[in-house]
């Protein structure tokens, strides 16, 4: 049984001040209804999740108390990945024809602060300034430079692409774009990783109507596939987040296994995808996530990105709308983010940001603490 | 007379005139963790031995703290006197990198591969006024 996805709903990710978290996921659950012709009362299935902005469930006080199965979903920045994962299976199972998928949160500004007890970890770590997840993103791309000769340039670039392409999308929260320059000379945060190369802490919300896909044309004139959902955590030996240690032994980082179970899953291969968001809480983890997503070697970013290759008219279009760093991180919205803006690209919907040549597959990934990967594979 | 008292039990030899890390080596595997623990996360052995991990390392990665951070930071600093400071992984001779802060806290002062001693410092004070340890590495003096 395949799945479809026939509805896309977003509310504009970056500050909604005067609505909850839980308002902004009830308004992109409507939007995905009206998108799919389809009422809350006709989902028979939820699956939802935020971090800090409440219990999903509670979204049937704003859409109605329909007896639905609506299930909490919980996993830190693969949140969104994970609840769609759960669709997913419900409808591949048989068990249900249409549901749907919400992810929505408000985050109060500045860096996340986890508490350590909630990670495994005692509070030593927390209380002498380590437990912090940009201090972890600039560790690990430190260390990625010194092995794979990546310059600062490509950091830049990075950035750069991501507000181009932020104000080129009328619903990204940032659409300035901003120099080179501008960028090189922003204050260092955390070394190497400078202010405009990070994403911030954010609001909105995403939801999605997915459907077995044999109906999918009772309901929509142009349904798209998810191909695959893969959620996968870390092994002994990959370089991860909230890690008061690492071991000396090196494995594969849980986004490689991810990524290479979702293209065996969908039996296709890099190569065949016309369209990517890959996660960016900070412009060095893209290029990392660009190798360990299998789209290039390790080291070959700094020649890809000077090319353009990553922009929206090269050969390897990387987060069209601005991804994270454009967007903000709503984290339990952040990864539905993604699979939207990806079936906005293979509708042919995306205006002054669309792909040329009439994109067919496109891919999504996350990242998150304590070191899980969500990875999807969306087809026309 | 105020006491100085390790900020968790377990991480370092303290009080000692020559302080070492302390961490956990598996029985079954040999895999080493820091800081200690009853289990293994490689093989899922529960058979583990506390074990020094020595105080001399060599820097793995590094970045610097700019900002200081929202709690669960406990440090006596105030948004007017904190002071950014280096945080690195540092491979042991142990077998494993451990994640402390840093001495230096410029750019120019950090090196991929450069040897770090081991230090334990007085981080902050409690209530009592007793002075409250944690580690921290800092480059080995030339000789």
């Amino acid at each position: 049984m395949d799945v479809a996805i026939i509805g896309i709903g977003l509310h504009r990710f970056g500050r909604s001040p005067d609505m909850s978290g839980m308002q902004q996921g009830a308004s992109a659950v409507r939007a995905a209804l009206a998108d799919a012709g389809l009422s809350w009362s006709d989902m028979q299935f939820a699956y939802g999740g935020s971090q800090d902005a409440g219990n999903a469930d509670t979204l049937v006080n704003e859409l109605g108390l329909t007896g639905l199965q609506f299930t909490n979903i919980w996993n830190g920045c693969a949140t969104g990945g994970s609840s769609l994962h759960a669709a997913y299976s419900a409808i591949k199972s048989g068990e249900y024809d249409v549901g749907v998928v919400v992810g929505f949160d408000k985050h109060p500004r500045g860096a996340f602060n986890p508490k350590p007890a909630d990670w495994g970890i005692d509070e030593w770590y927390g209380e002498t300034g380590m437990m912090l997840t940009t201090q972890f993103f600039a560790l690990k791309t430190q260390r990625y430079m010194h092995e794979h000769g990546i310059t600062e340039e490509s950091l830049i670039r990075v950035s750069e692409k991501a507000f181009k392409n932020g104000s080129l999308t009328p619903t990204a929260w940032r659409q300035q774009a901003l120099s080179y320059d501008e960028i090189a000379n922003s204050a260092m945060i955390s070394d190497p990783l400078r202010k405009f190369m990070f994403c911030s802490p954010a609001e909105g919300g995403a939801a999605l109507i997915i459907c077995n896909a044999d109906k999918a044309h009772l309901y929509s004139s142009k349904p798209l596939f998810l191909k695959t959902a893969v959620v996968r955590t870390r092994h002994y030996g990959s370089f991860e987040v909230f890690a008061p240690s690492q071991a000396m032994k090196v494995a594969d980082a849980p986004t490689v296994t991810a990524s290479k179970a979702a293209f065996e899953l969908a039996g296709i291969g890099p190569e065949d995808i016309d369209v990517m968001q890959l996660q960016d809480t900070d412009s060095g983890t893209e290029i990392i996530h660009m190798a360990e997503n299998g789209f290039c070697e390790h080291g070959e970013q700094e020649k890809l990105l000077r090319e353009g290759a990553t922009d929206i008219n090269g050969s390897m279009p990387i987060n069209t709308d601005g991804g994270c760093l454009a967007n903000g991180e709503p984290v339990g919205a952040s990864g539905l983010r993604q699979v939207y803006e990806i079936c906005v690209q293979l509708r042919g919907e995306g205006g002054a940001r669309q792909v040329p040549n009439n994109p067919k597959v496109g891919y999504t990934h996350v990242y998150g603490a304590p070191g899980l990967s969500g990875v999807n594979i969306i087809s026309k | 007379m105020s006491n100085q008292l390790p900020i968790h039990e377990g991480l370092f030899t303290w009080p000692s005139t020559k302080p070492q890390l302390l961490g956990s080596r598996c029985v079954n595997c040999a895999e080493t963790a820091f800081p200690a623990q009853p289990d293994c996360r490689n093989c899922g052995s529960r058979e583990t031995n506390i074990v020094e991990l020595g105080d001399r390392g060599t820097l793995w990665t590094w970045t610097i703290q700019t900002f200081m951070p929202k709690a669960p930071y406990h440090s006596d600093e105030t948004a007017e006197t904190f002071k950014p400071y280096g945080v690195g992984y540092v491979e042991m001779p142990g077998g494993v990198r451990v994640e402390s802060r840093l001495l230096p806290s410029k750019p120019d002062e950090l090196k991929i591969g450069m040897p770090m001693q081991l230090e334990i410092i007085p981080f902050r004070t409690n209530h009592t006024g007793d002075q409250i340890m944690t580690f921290r590495f800092s480059p080995v003096a030339e000789a």
